[in-house]
């Protein structure tokens, strides 16, 4: 004798969640990140040599520090989207599981923030 | 338990099942399936080293400087190298996702070409970056 309804016990076998909306942030993460992608490399391939004065003037062009705000934002969210899918594939155990995507969700906002909040001080930074 | 999928047992044998790894000879397109997903975590542990550059930058000259003398040794270099690889492969390999989900080249032969592409640009990609840095 179970106090669970038929519908409780078929909700419990899982899903019927948000795998839609999932998979569509991941691919409209995916296209914009088809740009700016190529964009930070080559960002990067400029600066590889930079001396601090160079860097720092090359982030008070407001289209580079959007740009890379926008990058970070796209990179983060598509990174968080798709490990999550990764430790839904390999990891079984349900408190392991939960924990581990709470604190990937955790890890990619606070690092997005702190990279992105660098970028905006240098920018307004005298 | 409650097995509500109690007739699985029936279906068993006309299922399709999955590659068993120690018997599934690799295939190029189950291949740079595993690369795409390989590189997509090895890019999220890269995304570090650019929030570490930003955040240097951010922090003043002696920590960009330390930095970018960092990132000026070897093995930096070599990862470095492995980083922009592996963001081409995932970049390419990626817009082939995309047209898989726009329902284009899903026929053998296309999957195939479109695979030996991702390679191919790939290499052409990483090369051509590395020359002009
Ligand atoms: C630094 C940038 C990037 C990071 C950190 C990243 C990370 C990831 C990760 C972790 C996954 C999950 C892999 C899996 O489930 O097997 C993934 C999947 C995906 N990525 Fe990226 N990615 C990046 C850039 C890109 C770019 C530029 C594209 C361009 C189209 C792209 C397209 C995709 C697509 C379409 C998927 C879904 C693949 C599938 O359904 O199996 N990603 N990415």
């Amino acid at each position: 004798m179970n106090l669970r309804s038929s519908l409780g016990i078929v909700r419990g076998l899982g899903s019927a969640k948000n795998g839609t909306h999932h998979w569509w942030l991941q691919r409209l993460t995916a296209v914009a990140l088809v740009p700016l992608s190529i964009w930070l490399v080559a960002a990067i391939v400029c600066l590889s040599g930079a001396d601090y004065a160079t860097a720092v003037q090359w982030f008070k062009s407001p289209i580079n520090a959007a740009l890379m705000v926008a990058a970070l934002f796209a990179i983060f969210y598509h990174a968080q989207l798709g490990v999550q899918v990764v430790f839904e594939d390999y990891i079984h155990t349900g408190w392991v599981k939960m924990t581990a995507q709470i604190a990937l969700k955790f890890a990619c906002i606070l690092l997005g923030l702190l990279a992105a909040i660098a970028v905006l001080k240098v920018t307004f930074g005298a | 338990m409650h097995s509500l999928w109690g007739q699985k047992q029936m279906n068993r044998s006309t299922r399709p099942l999955s590659p068993h790894l120690q018997v599934y000879r690799l295939q190029l397109t189950s291949g740079l399936s595993v690369l795409h997903r390989g590189t997509g975590i090895l890019l999220t542990i890269g995304t570090l080293l650019l929030v570490c550059w930003l955040a240097a930058l951010a922090a003043g000259p002696e920590a960009y400087a330390a930095t970018q003398a960092w990132f000026g040794t070897w093995y930096m270099k070599v990862l470095l190298f492995g980083w922009s690889a592996a963001l081409f492969y995932h970049l390419c390999n990626g817009i082939r996702h995309l047209f898989w989900d726009a329902g284009m080249g899903y026929e053998l032969k296309h999957a195939y070409a479109s695979g030996y592409a991702v390679l191919i640009a790939t290499a052409v990609l990483t090369l051509a970056t590395w020359i002009a840095a």
